[in-house]
Parts: C-alpha cells; sequence; structure tokens
C-alpha cells in the first residue's frame, strides 16, 4: 500500500513569536516538523508495516522546510517531495494548499493520506477536509486507530463526545490525534539515512498548474492585548485560612 | 445581510457556541437557523427560543450520523440556491470539516476560531487568534458566502425566550456519503472544556505526594501514575464544586496521568474560561499561550519561581495535595454547598 504523510514546518511550540512590523517573528527559535504531523507520519509507519507498504513525506514550503521531510525520512519515511515554488511564499490560504497537495498527491500515487489533525502556525485545520474534496476521497478525520482491510480502511473518530467508528472504501485521506500512538524516536541508522537523500524538488509548472488565487488575506497582525500581571501571592497562618482569603478574592471580583 | 447559522448538534445536543453564534448573527440583522439530522425538534424549539427568525431543515435519516460528505453537501446546495452573504458555525469538530469541504465547493474559504467580527458595508473583518493565541490576526475573505466559525465564549449567549416559534422549510437533504458510521461509545465526559467557566487543571506536581504510598506491586511507572491518579481526583473534586471541567499541563498528559482530551496548551486545547486554577503546573509557554484568554488564573505551585505566577492573579505558594483541598472546603462554605 501507497501511504503519503502530509507534513508542514512551523516554529517550535515553545518559541516566543511576535508581530514584528506586520510579520511572524519567532526570533531563533529553530523550524520543526509540526508536532501533530509527528503523529501523522507515525500512523503511516503503522500502516506501512501493517501492509508492506512505503511511505513518502510531502510538504510545501521553502528549501528549509527540507528539515522537516529529513526528520520523517529520519522516522522511517522511504522517500519525500518538496513542493517549492517562487509563487507560493505569500498568501497561499488552505484552499491553495488543499489544491497543491492534491495534485502532487495525484502525482506522486496513494491508497491513503494521513495528516495530522492541524498546524500549530495559522492552525486551522481546514486543510485535511478540503484535499480530500479536490481529490473526491473519502476524508476520515481525527483518527485515534487505523485498520486496513483489503481495500478498506476502519478508522476510529475520536471526537468531543466520543469514538466513532467509521468505514471507508481506499483510497482516502485521514487526519489523526495523538491516540494513534507517540511518534517513535529517529534510529541512528534513519537519521544517516535522512541525511544523505536527495529530496526531490517541485515546482507548480512539475504539477501542471499556476498559483492558486488566495481566497483569505490577512489586513493586520497583533500581539495579544497585554495583561495587567498585578500577581497577589496569597498568605495566611494554615491553608485553611489562605483557601477562605483566596476565595474571598475570588468571589469579590465576581468573575463566577 | 443574509446570515444563516448552523445549528451543530450531536444526537439532539446543541454545543452552547451555536447559540452564541445565533445571538452574532441577529446583531448583523435577521437570523436564519440551518438545522441537519433526523428527529431534531428540540433542536428547532431552542433554535426559535434562541433567537431564530427561520428554521431551514435538512430532515433524512441519512443525516442522522455525521458525515462530512454528506453535510457538506446538503450544505453546498442550499447556500448555492439560497445564497446566504455569511454562514456561522460554532467551532468543533463537525464544522471545521465539513465547512471546510463546502467552503471549497463554492470558491470560497472558512475563517475559524473568530474572536471578533467587524462588518463594514459589504466587508467582513474577522480577528483570530493564530500560533495558538501567541498572535492575533485580522483577515477578510474574498469568496461569497463567507463561513466564519467561532471561538466557544468570545460572543454573548442570547436570552431564551421560552414559547418563541417561527417558520420552518425544508430543504434538500446530500445523502451520497463515500463512508459509513460501524459504531459509536460514547465517552463519559464532563464540562467540556471548551465551555467550561470554570477550570481546574494538573501538572507534573500532582503525582508528587510525599505522604502517599503507593499499593505494593506496581513499578515506579505505575506507582508515579497511581500517585497522580489520587492528585487528579483533589482536582476533579474542586472541579465538581465549582461546576467546571479537569484540564491538565502537556508534562501531566505526556506522562500518562491523564488522556490526551484534557490537555490545555498549544498542542492540545485553548481555552476561555472565567477561572483558571492551575495546580502544580509551572507554565511552559506553550501552556501559557493556551490560557490566555481566561478572565483570571490563580497559581498553586510549591516553587515560588514558576513562570506560571507571570500570568495569574493569585498565586498560592505551597503544597497542592494539602491546599487544594483547603480551597475545595473553602469554596464549598461560601457557596454553600
Amino acid at each position: 500500500m501507497k501511504i503519503i504523510a502530509c507534513i508542514k514546518q512551523v516554529p517550535d511550540s515553545e518559541a516566543k513569536v511576535k508581530a514584528d512590523n506586520g510579520a511572524v517573528s519567532w526570533g531563533d527559535a529553530p523550524l520543526v516538523i509540526n508536532p501533530f504531523d509527528e503523529y501523522a507520519v507515525e500512523g503511516a509507519l503503522q500502516q506501512k508495516e501493517a501492509t508492506s507498504g512505503s511511505v513518502t513525506a510531502l510538504c510545501i514550503g521553502p528549501e528549509s522546510a527540507k528539515e522537516a521531510l529529513k526528520h520523517a525520512l529520519a522516522m522511517g519515511a522511504d522517500e519525500a517531495v518538496l513542493v517549492s515554488d517562487p509563487a507560493l511564499t505569500e498568501g497561499l490560504d488552505t484552499v491553495g494548499a488543499a489544491r497543491v497537495l492534491a495534485a502532487a498527491i495525484q502525482k506522486i500515487g496513494a491508497d491513503m493520506v494521513v495528516f495530522g489533525r492541524q498546524t500549530l502556525d495559522t492552525g486551522s485545520g481546514l486543510t485535511p477536509a478540503q484535499t480530500a474534496r479536490v481529490l473526491g476521497w473519502p476524508m476520515l478525520g481525527l483518527a485515534g486507530q487505523i485498520k486496513v482491510d483489503a481495500g478498506s480502511v476502519q478508522v476510529e473518530r475520536v471526537t468531543e463526545e466520543g469514538r466513532q467508528t467509521v468505514k471507508a472504501n481506499l483510497p482516502a485521506v485521514i487526519s489523526v490525534v495523538q491516540s494513534i500512538g507517540e511518534p517513535r524516536y529517529p534510529s541512528f541508522m534513519g537519521i544517516r539515512k535522512a541525511s544523505k537523500a536527495t529530496i526531490p524538488v517541485w515546482a507548480l509548472s512539475d504539477l501542471g498548474m499556476s498559483a492558486p488565487a488566495p481566497t483569505v488575506t490577512r489586513s493586520e497582525l497583533l500581539n495579544p492585548p497585554a495583561r495587567e500581571m498585578a500577581i497577589e501571592i496569597v498568605t495566611g497562618d494554615s491553608p485553611e485560612a489562605i483557601a477562605e482569603t483566596l476565595v474571598e478574592k475570588i468571589l469579590a471580583e465576581k468573575v463566577l | 445581510m443574509k446570515t444563516f447559522v448552523y445549528i451543530d448538534h450531536f444526537k439532539g445536543d446543541v454545543q452552547p457556541a451555536a447559540w452564541e453564534a445565533l445571538g452574532l448573527a441577529k446583531s448583523f440583522g435577521s437570523a436564519i437557523a440551518l438545522v441537519f439530522g433526523s428527529n431534531v425538534d428540540d433542536v428547532i424549539k431552542n433554535a426559535f427560543e434562541h433567537g431564530a427568525d427561520e428554521v431551514l431543515l435538512a430532515d433524512d435519516s441519512a443525516l442522522k450520523d455525521y458525515r462530512a460528505e454528506t453535510y457538506a453537501s446538503t450544505l453546498t446546495a442550499l447556500a448555492s440556491s439560497l445564497s446566504p452573504d455569511l454562514i456561522l458555525f460554532p467551532t468543533t469538530t463537525r464544522t471545521r470539516e465539513f465547512a471546510a469541504m463546502s467552503a471549497l465547493d463554492l470558491n470560497s474559504n472558512v475563517i475559524t476560531d473568530a474572536t471578533a467580527i467587524e462588518v463594514n458595508g459589504e466587508r467582513i473583518v474577522v480577528t483570530r487568534p493564530i500560533y495558538e493565541g501567541k498572535l492575533f490576526e485580522k483577515v477578510t475573505c474574498s469568496g461569497s458566502p463567507q463561513f466564519i466559525t467561532i471561538r466557544g465564549r468570545a460572543f454573548p449567549k442570547p436570552e431564551q425566550q421560552a414559547g418563541k416559534s417561527g417558520t420552518i422549510t425544508k430543504v434538500e437533504a446530500k445523502t451520497d456519503s463515500l463512508s459509513t458510521v460501524d459504531g459509536y461509545s460514547v465517552a463519559e465526559v464532563g464540562v467540556s472544556l471548551n465551555d467550561a467557566g470554570v477550570i481546574v487543571s494538573g501538572g507534573r506536581g500532582v503525582s508528587n505526594n510525599p505522604s502517599l504510598q503507593a499499593p505494593a506491586g506496581l513499578d515506579d511507572k505505575q506507582a508515579e501514575i497511581w500517585k497522580a491518579q489520587q492528585g487528579f481526583a483533589l482536582i476533579t473534586e474542586l472541579a465538581t464544586t465549582l461546576g467546571g471541567a479537569v484540564g491538565a499541563s502537556r508534562a501531566a498528559v505526556d506522562a500518562g496521568y491523564i488522556p490526551y482530551s484534557n490537555q490545555v496548551g498549544q498542542t492540545g486545547k485553548v481555552v476561555a474560561p472565567d477561572l483558571y486554577i492551575a495546580c502544580g503546573i509551572s507554565g511552559a509557554i506553550q501552556h501559557l499561550a493556551g490560557i490566555r484568554s481566561a478572565k483570571m488564573v490563580v497559581a498553586i505551585n510549591k516553587d515560588a519561581d514558576a513562570p506560571i505566577f507571570k500570568q495569574a492573579r493569585y498565586g498560592v505558594v505551597g503544597d497542592l495535595f494539602v491546599f487544594v483541598p483547603a480551597l475545595n472546603a473553602a469554596f464549598k462554605k461560601k457557596l454553600g454547598k
């Protein structure tokens, strides 16, 4: 079975992200594979092992996003493809990303496409479903478990209300949540393999398309309103006395 | 402005943010509620009582269970024939998915997690958090209709007017699904983190109760988890007293103390309660980002230098295993419980 894991490169979750002259700045924090996409790679590798298949990691981004793809290779992906084009640097929204990914998925060929549930940057979580819609494939979102059985796939979806078991024919698009299992650490051999790998870079012309027109445009970038951090450490003679004072203070501010 | 509001429900239980969306729509003019499903009389009744002027109903046994394709195609069909300017949704796992597909069908897009919406004539400017609350952006969608999902608790909830009713118009259900539902197991969830007015959260510190002795026969890791569960039991008692939800830091989740569904922070859930009580949470930057919209943060930690105190209104430096039960007792006394 041919599996594609779609990944993105984002600033590390510990980064201090700020608005700086209308642009997003994350200081000298590293760019890493989107943490949710590590679960996508893990889910894809589990299916590769279950079906003696192969995993291709796919990413849209600048040349530097090859580092995220190398992480996927080091975890055990067989191949990686980067879609990179100067026309994509600005204003690629989720619909645009879905159209580009769908074209790349068609070119690679796949029985199953796995996404993380959302990205940590703009984080709207729309791309998996929109990619499925462009492809005309079933969308099985928020899977905590995947089982493939002769041309069909069954997933257990983890939703607000509980777990829903859903079945569809392959090919299908799946997004995964953390219950899929902890992402494996890259092995020493994997890291060596990844460092030597040549990653093909496809431009939009290789996909026979031009840059999708943006549907959503940003007019302003704002730092969150500064909070008045008037911390008051509550003290007292005993935990009971502190608790009583604290409860009075909380209730006096009428937040409840 | 012609505004539709999708009333998201699970087996008849409506997501509270759907009513907030209805209230928001009314502030722009009239509000037409969209109800999908089968046997959804209660949802319709509630939609009218929360301010809907009209209900568009797609009632079909094929819509009984949510499926991305059927819901997306039903929405696309009714939006193409009725041409609304704006469709509002509460942000849920379902709406993110099928709104995304329907918007693609209509050459538009979805703006998710709106925390503010300004209408300037034809132009709608939406404020939404990005980088999980570390930044905000103002964006505009050039497509029509506009699809906007609102963040829970960001907009006021309208008053319910008992007995109010209105016109129900049936619309066509699209029933071509690409997948089948084999079953459900409904989780025992308490108050959801997204809707909670109060959240009491535990961190790595909940497993460090020195006065507890784990039962014999457990290995070190099992003993640690057992201790953490005793700690979370204290946190749950306090949350129950306050009618709130139980949260956790990533460290507590990664250590296996509590499921992922309880995780607050950048890789978990971004929350906006009135009161957030952090117990034994040091305050990693991604956790602080997730609680930025809390109206009041109270931190309990034995380390006076823990970063969580920088974002707290009130702090208590001390042992959570002693203090949390004391706080629970004090709340019970004051609230007469």
